[in-house]
């Protein structure tokens, strides 16, 4: 029996050693599952006409199990060359251990502007690790189809907002909103991080909640959870327990009138929806007329350097090129809602994709709250607000319980908040 | 027993069992009516049949166009059946030296082959794989088999040593007066007696093993040496999951463990009458 | 048990495969990792703190709350696979080994099918099933003019954990049908004739007879499913999410433990606190072990046959 084991080793360790060629290939880690064809049939053919001798393996592992795949992979020393990277702590942990390059002397960071490259700097500022390659923007989807049907414009304030969705509400023909809360990151994530900044006034509440002169309970932060308290009589039946995936179907397949969206879903819902009915999208209602607008403009997804990687050369060259504005123009019109962070403006053709990127130029963009520093202790600020959002939806915790819960959170271990 | 009295009993029997059986099927026969479906359909009216309108092998198309699945399918069955094999033999063997013989340490060892099944290995997972690194067997379909006999060694002797108590010390001590080895009792006359629990242990084994994601993932993610398990969660994206796909691979791939289920499950009987007969 | 008389090499040579190739791949590692439960990082390096982990885990308030919510949740998770699973696992297995019944052996195959699935597949299935929107349910339970009690069952937190044990015993019967059906095949007929003769027969012949013949497996398959449920973690992964929701109504030890240990969203994993709660774990489900090896499993008669 041993005999016949050792046979196996010996076999597959000589098959194992036999992969061997001439040309560098270069391995990607990704949790993109979803972009795998984009990269097979558009970025990677693009790349590889130009630089002969470089080949590309875009290699995504299953989204939910990226980051301890990744974690264990990068520890044992058999991750790929090229990182996906997550923005701040969780990239910035790796950067620490040493596991993820510096790439501060790249040409192409030229390309990207301070605010672009933050989510994968150290706190100082003094090193960047990786190459932005996109930022998410929230906002509203609405069936514009049957926004014309019921004669509904897309509102511009808060008081506007509840009285569509009373008015679509009594029509009857469409569930006014299609959110869920049982997947929690739903409720935090296109409820509150996308209707919050025009409430903590998006950079200046962020940083002030940084710095310890803001509190998670002042005014700004917990109107927010009462505007999304009053949700909850404008979700479908049995709300508690749809999940992402429902809310998508209840859109796509027209039954909802509007959806709390990332940008992301143009790309998706585009071919789901497949000309059933025609799409449009509102920036999240400010409280008053005449206020400023605040959008979530949040950087989402870039590209490292394994620091044990044996091809650096090859891999610095190809992150030089995912720096340029070829690959931003391809990458931004390959997967629309996904907008590119280079400073050169990228033509985008997608007129949805249009309209999310225009809101930049009229609203003040931000990120969300709980990315920078602010999860870096136990409790987790963003598990914890994935929690209370959902809670506060269901009606399970009051808005006020809610800040009070999460601040005191935050406060147990954040030393500026706990003067 | 009144013939009468055996058919109201019979036609109780059945009348559980079928309640029983459609509860279990009704969600297997909601997977599969849907894995024919669009995805419109799918939603739109989960449990009605696929129509000339509705039907569409989208899934399965999309499943074969991405990725080699045959080969998938392969590596699956070579880490499974591999990894059976040596948990079989070696938890068979361990067992028996646990339940056969008085020796000291012998509780000691029995509780120390059953701590695995009290730590979930995949814990261990970062020493696992700097073993596989180190030794060169990262994305190579040893590593997993490797895992998973140590895997499922503990269950295994746990389970077997409890069935072989069962096994009649005569019959053993006859082959001893016949000369017979220790080791010609265990495989000659112990092992062909205890078919039915090697039948039971070897469905169990197999099941974690095949669905398994995570080892594949992190050990052999290579297109060479991906599992089928593996190989449909490609289709599980970030925001969008492509539901006809998974559900067409997933389906697909219990067909292989049924079969061996079926096979074992023949085995569980085969080894009753056999045992009967000596 | 070194150099006696005579050296036993044969159960060395019986012990011996199981032995390495799980002590290297299974022990080494696992002990390497429990280890890190006295370790913690001081300013990014990491050092020995004795049992502060440990500390921190159960008098910590927002730490000790958790572990004791996701253990409750645990304990009712066990709970209803004991009142539920178990017993139907043996009654089908008892209709399925009785002589001359036809079609046993597609009962027993269709019984264990949602054994063989995979999570991901009972995750989905059962979460449009029981789906507020898609209908399924709801339109079952209207037929038979029962709507009135249907909810959204997997969103609520006083049901969401039961449902989902509940999926959890649909998909696993099998298991306990199947090792109880190998012990009642494996009673001799003479013991079964014998029965017959003294006029035992039917629920009498199976509550005085098999059952107390059972009896070791019954506690096999008792010890099985405490160890399989304060290990579980996949199905409440898929259907609920890494943070198991609604509101940790339905977090047990194995989604606490991988939240901890490997993370996240932004949560980072913690190996430190993550091995502390394994060891934990641990620690339970050993006492537990412990308590069948050496007071039920060496009390229970055993018949030779």
């Amino acid at each position: 029996m041993t005999r016949s084991l050792s046979l196996a080793l010996l076999a597959s360790t000589a098959l194992g050693g036999a992969a061997a060629a001439q040309d560098v290939t270069l391995t990607i880690e990704s949790w993109r599952n979803d972009d795998l064809q984009i990269w097979q049939e558009v970025i990677i053919p693009a790349f590889e006409a130009d630089h002969p001798g470089i080949r590309i393996n875009f290699a995504p592992s299953a989204p939910a199990e990226y980051n301890a795949v990744l974690n264990s992979k990068l520890d044992a020393g058999s991750a790929g060359d090229l990182i996906t990277c997550r923005p701040f702590d969780a990239s910035l942990e790796l950067f620490n251990k040493g596991q993820l390059a510096d790439l501060s002397d790249l040409a192409a960071m030229e390309n990207f502007s301070d605010v672009a490259k933050s989510a994968w700097q150290t706190d100082d500022g003094s090193a960047t690790f990786c190459v932005p390659m996109a930022s998410v923007i929230h906002g509203f989807i609405y069936n514009r189809t049957a926004f014309e049907e019921l004669g509904l414009e897309p509102p511009a304030t808060e008081e506007e907002f509840f009285a569509l969705l009373d008015r679509i509400k009594e029509d009857g023909s469409y569930i006014p909103m299609a959110m869920g809360t049982a997947d929690q990151w739903e409720a935090a994530t296109m409820g509150y991080q996308n209707i919050g900044p025009n409430y903590w006034k998006g950079e200046e509440g962020r940083k002030a909640l940084i710095e310890g002169s803001a509190s998670l309970t002042d005014e700004g932060w917990v109107a927010p959870f009462r505007q999304l308290a009053r949700w909850k009589d404008y979700l479908g039946d049995g709300f508690e327990a749809q999940t992402y995936p429902d809310s998508q179907n209840l859109f796509t397949l027209g039954r909802a009138a509007i959806y709390p969206a990332g940008s992301w879903e143009i790309g998706v819902f585009g071919p789901q929806i497949d000309g059933a009915f025609e799409m449009g999208a509102f920036p999240p209602p400010v409280p008053a007329e005449g206020d400023t607008c605040h959008i979530s403009d949040h950087t989402d997804i870039a590209l490292g350097l394994n620091a044990a990687s044996a091809n650096a050369e090859a891999a610095r060259s190809f992150l030089e090129w995912v720096g340029s504005p070829e690959f931003a123009t391809l990458y931004a019109n390959a997967l629309p809602g996904f907008f590119s962070l280079n400073a050169t403006p990228v033509e985008m053709e997608n007129p949805l994709a249009q309209e999310f990127v225009s809101w930049r130029e009229s609203c003040e963009p931000t990120i969300r709250s709980t990315y920078q520093i602010l999860s870096r202790g136990t409790p987790n600020l963003e598990n914890e607000t994935w929690n209370a959002s959902a809670n506060v939806v269901n009606g399970t915790e009051t808005p006020e319980a809610a800040a009070e819960r999460l601040q005191e959170g935050l406060a147990s271990w954040y030393a500026p908040q706990q003067q | 027993m009144s013939a009468r009295h055996s058919t109201a009993r019979s036609i109780a029997a059945h009348a559980i069992l079928i309640l029983y059986t459609v509860i279990a099927l009704f969600p297997v026969f909601v997977i599969v009516v849907n894995s024919l479906k669009s995805r419109r359909a799918i939603f739109a009216e989960p449990l009605a049949l696929p129509t000339r309108e509705t039907f569409d092998l989208v899934g399965y198309r999309t499943v074969l166009a991405q990725g080699d699945f045959l080969q998938y399918f392969q590596n699956s069955m070579i880490v499974t059946c591999a990894s059976l094999f040596f948990v079989l033999l070696f938890g068979a063997m361990a067992a028996f030296a646990l339940s056969e013989y008085r020796f000291r340490g012998n509780a000691l060892m029995g509780l120390y082959l059953a701590l695995g099944i009290m730590i979930p290995i995949r814990l261990g997972t970062v020493a696992i794989l700097q073993m596989m690194v180190a030794s060169g067997l990262v994305n190579t379909l040893t590593a997993l088999i490797l895992v998973y006999t140590a895997q499922g060694l503990p269950l295994a002797v746990f389970i077997l040593s409890e069935f072989m108590r069962g096994v009649s010390d005569d019959l053993k001590n006859a082959g001893r007066i016949d000369g017979l080895s220790e080791y010609t009792i265990f495989f000659r006359l112990v092992l062909p007696l205890v078919r039915p629990a090697m039948a039971t242990v070897a469905v169990f084994t197999m099941i974690p093993i095949w669905n398994d994601l995570w080892f594949p993932l992190i050990l052999a993610p290579s297109e060479a040496t991906k599992t089928i398990t593996l190989g449909s969660q490609v289709f599980i994206g970030q925001f969008v999951t492509n539901w006809n796909a998974v559900l067409a691979a997933l389906g697909l791939a219990i067909v292989p463990v049924l079969i061996l289920y079926l096979i074992f499950s023949r085995q569980l009987i085969r080894g009753i009458t056999a045992g009967a007969v000596k | 048990m070194a150099r006696r008389k005579a050296f036993r090499w044969h159960i060395a040579v019986f012990l011996a495969p199981a032995v390495l190739v799980y002590t290297a791949i299974m022990i080494v590692p696992l002990i390497g990792t429990l280890n890190l439960s006295l370790f913690g990082l001081v300013e990014g390096s990491r050092v020995f703190v004795g049992l502060r982990n440990f500390a921190i885990l159960f008098g910590d308030p927002r730490w000790s709350a958790a572990f004791w919510n996701a253990l409750g949740n645990n304990a009712w998770f066990f709970l209803v696979h004991m009142l539920v699973q178990n017993p139907v696992g043996i009654l089908l297995a008892a209709l399925l080994s009785s002589p001359r019944l036809r079609m046993a052996a597609f009962y027993r195959t269709a019984i264990f099918v949602p054994t063989i699935l995979s999570f991901v597949i009972v995750g989905f299935v059962w979460k449009l099933i029981l789906s507020p929107i898609w209908g399924i349910a709801p339109n079952m339970l209207d037929a038979v003019g029962l709507r009135g009690l249907f909810a959204p069952w997997l969103g609520r937190e006083e049901y969401a954990l039961t449902t989902l044990a509940l999926i959890s015993v649909w998909q696993f019967v099998g298991i306990p049908m199947m090792l109880i059906y190998a012990a009642l095949l494996s009673i001799p007929d003479e013991v079964i004739e014998a029965a017959e003769m003294d006029g035992v027969t039917g629920w009498s012949q199976f509550w005085k007879i098999k059952l107390p013949l059972i009896l070791p497996s019954i506690g096999i398959i008792s010890v099985l499913t405490f160890v399989g449920n304060f290990n579980a973690f996949d199905l409440v992964y898929v259907s609920q999410g890494a943070l198991a929701g609604p509101n940790y109504a339905t977090d047990i030890l194995g989604t606490f433990l991988y939240r901890t240990f490997f993370g996240f969203q932004l949560q980072l994993g913690d190996p430190h606190m993550g091995a502390t709660i394994a060891t934990a774990m641990f620690g339970i489900i050993l006492v537990g072990v412990c308590i069948y090896l050496f007071a039920i499993q060496t009390r229970l008669r055993r018949y030779q046959f």
